[in-house]
């Protein structure tokens, strides 16, 4: 495989395992315009990962239905960040930020990439993102605001920040930990990042359920 | 807090209201309005306005009928037919010597 | 009934519309209220059943339908509570009654879905079932309600279309498949033929004498029949009544009459997934108390 497709698939999977567990907040987030606006989150990171499937369908001869749900768990190349399972709320947002974050800076360095259409998709889910960026701000904004909600957010962001470094490669590391600090207000714990490569247990759980009704009928049903 | 939405669907239409979202201030309230009335691409504008800022006028008098700023103020039917048949012009209107 | 409440009754029966600022008697207003909180609840209840399958569906466009689907649901449940709050009765009240079991939302959401064909069922039939419903109360005399279904409705037809979709691609995949969409076919029809309500006539409903509904449970029943029917049989898929039949001089449906006891045991509470439903709202509810705690409570 190629390290076009290698990285093409590295982002779309980050995007994809994102979009899933941001989707199962519709229907039971903190309250109904939250629900509302975190789905919309949700299905631009799905978007986003068809558009990068698609992308890597084209150099590989597959589909992107294919790339997305018809490979071995351990064939996934996201970060270990956007596999945890996280149903409460404060590590949530903390996820969403970090992961904000890293991916502004990861786009930044793919939009100037000399491969168009790498630019190209960039570019396009970046000016999306921005939106993405407000929703994290808006939040982290509220919650540093109050005693409660700085404590309860500063613990979930320790918890992830080995993780959050994981989504980056080594030499963006360091700017993300520069944005986040800076917009924290503190210095956050110098730790091992947790890399893409082994894979969090709840992967394989995730895939089991993910793909049991596709599995369900031959490959090339239609659905 | 309450906030109301108008939203526009097309350029150069009014403002219309849509609805109303709940909020703890303006920023989230701008998130929710863009999601409640903008997801699909149904409207290329809104505006954001707290409920509080809003008064509502629903009382309109009119004891003496003030009739004339209106076009339901005027009858002109018996007068114009008076003239025209004055004038003999009667059969030229439109619809002939029936017409109004 | 006094004067001034049969004057409003008189107003209401010849198309008048009322708004929020308007005087109101007190039964109109409760019973606008009870209404009307139901179907926010139901709106909110129903995403339950369908949320599950977001995360299994087998192509990242159902995905992306049905995870929209549902959102649009929770959308409705927001504008529908809005009107409910400006009825006078919180929205946190509103939820208390009905994690506690008090308020009742409707049947179809008390079912568990069992496959990806009700995934299917449900988008495309349930929906329908309730887009009769929701035309109907285009005409609501409470005109914050009936502007809202306006926009309950145009988002509704994207979700009729997306399970009939799904619907589709099922019936013409293989067997198994077929299979899928007729044994949910089979499961839901009981529910669907509950959906609107037991057969009262018109002048004995409350809701109808008030105009807060403009169509008789019945009517709304044999308009689904005559809409779905046929494009359910043309997919030859086979209806778990033998008794329905079309009479061709009346243009009326007849069939088994359904059990009507049993639909006002489940939405009191007792259907199969009642319980393990309103349990998990409970939970969710109890989980993210801190955050209306920390970001709500500073609202002005």
């Amino acid at each position: 495989m190629s390290e076009r497709a290698d990285l093409l698939l590295a982002i779309a999977d980050d995007e994809l395992f994102l979009g899933w567990r941001n989707s199962e907040w519709t229907g039971i987030a903190p309250f109904l315009e939250e629900d509302v606006a975190f789905s919309s989150i949700a299905q631009n990171e799905i978007g986003h990962a068809r558009a990068l499937y698609e992308l890597a369908a084209a150099e590989l001869g597959t589909t992107a239905d294919e790339l997305a749900f018809d490979r071995r768990p351990e064939e996934y190349r996201c970060a270990p960040l956007v596999q945890l399972r996280r149903l409460e709320w404060a590590r949530t947002i903390a996820r969403h930020w970090l992961y904000e974050t890293a991916d502004e800076i990861r786009l930044e360095a793919l939009k100037a990439s000399n491969d168009p259409e790498i630019a190209g998709i960039a570019a396009k889910m970046d000016r999306e993102e921005a939106y993405h960026r407000m929703h994290a701000e808006m939040w982290i904004d509220r919650l540093l605001s109050s005693e409660e909600g700085r404590a309860r957010l500063n613990e979930a962001v320790d918890e992830l920040w080995p993780y959050a470094l994981g989504v980056l490669d080594d030499e963006l590391r360091p700017e993300l930990r520069r944005r986040a600090e800076e917009r924290l207000g503190r210095t956050l714990p110098d730790v091992e990042p947790v890399t893409r490569g082994v894979h969090e247990a709840e992967l394989a759980e995730l895939w089991e359920e993910m793909t049991m009704v596709r599995r369900s009928a031959p490959a090339g049903a239609r659905w | 807090m309450v906030y109301e939405v108008f939203r526009q669907e097309r350029k150069g239409q009014p403002f219309q209201h849509a609805g109303s979202v709940t909020a703890p201030d303006e920023s989230f309230a701008e998130v929710y309005a863009r999601e409640q009335y903008g997801r699909r691409q149904e409207s290329v504008a809104l505006w954001l306005v707290p409920r509080e800022a809003l008064h509502q006028i629903a009382d309109f008098p009119d004891e003496f009928e003030m009739k004339y700023r209106r076009v339901d103020g005027y009858s002109i039917k018996a007068r114009l037919r008076e003239a025209r048949e004055r004038a003999g012009t009667l059969e030229m209107a439109p619809g002939g010597a029936e017409a109004e | 009934m006094d004067t001034r409440t049969q004057e409003f009754l008189e107003y209401v029966q010849s198309g008048g519309q009322v708004e929020t600022t308007d005087w109101m008697p007190d039964e109109y207003r409760a019973r606008l209220v009870k209404f009307i909180e139901m179907h926010g609840n139901s709106e909110l209840m129903g995403v339950l059943p369908e949320r599950d399958w977001i995360l299994r569906a087998p192509t990242l466009q159902r995905k992306l339908a049905l995870t929209a689907k549902i959102q649009d649901e929770v959308g409705h449940a927001q504008l529908i509570y809005r009107v409910v709050e400006d009825l006078g009765k919180p929205r946190t009240a509103c939820l208390d009654d009905l994690v506690s079991g008090k308020a009742k939302f409707h049947n179809v959401f008390h079912y568990p879905t069992k496959t990806w064909g009700d995934v299917g069922v449900i988008a495309w039939l349930v929906d329908a079932a309730a887009i009769v419903s929701q035309k109907a109360l285009l005409k609501c005399s409470y005109a914050p309600y009936a502007r809202i279904m306006k926009k309950i409705c145009w988002e509704e037809s994207f979700h009729i279309l997306h399970g009939r979709d799904v619907i589709l691609a099922l019936v013409t995949g293989t067997e198994e498949q077929f299979e899928l969409v007729q044994e949910a076919l089979d499961r839901w029809w009981e529910p669907l033929m509950h959906f609107h309500g037991n057969p009262i006539p018109a002048g004995e409903d409350p809701m109808y004498v008030w105009r807060i509904k403009s169509q008789a449970n019945e009517d709304a029943r044999q308009e689904f029949l005559d809409g779905y029917v046929p494009q359910i049989r043309e997919l030859g898929l086979s209806i778990p009544d033998p008794a329905l039949a079309k009479d061709d001089e009346t243009g009326v449906w007849s069939y088994t009459e359904p059990d009507w006891e049993k639909l006002r045991a489940v939405v009191t509470g007792h259907g199969p997934a009642s319980r393990e439903r309103l349990g998990f709202r409970r939970l969710s509810r109890e989980d993210v108390a801190w955050v209306e705690r920390v970001v709500l409570a500073e609202a002005a």
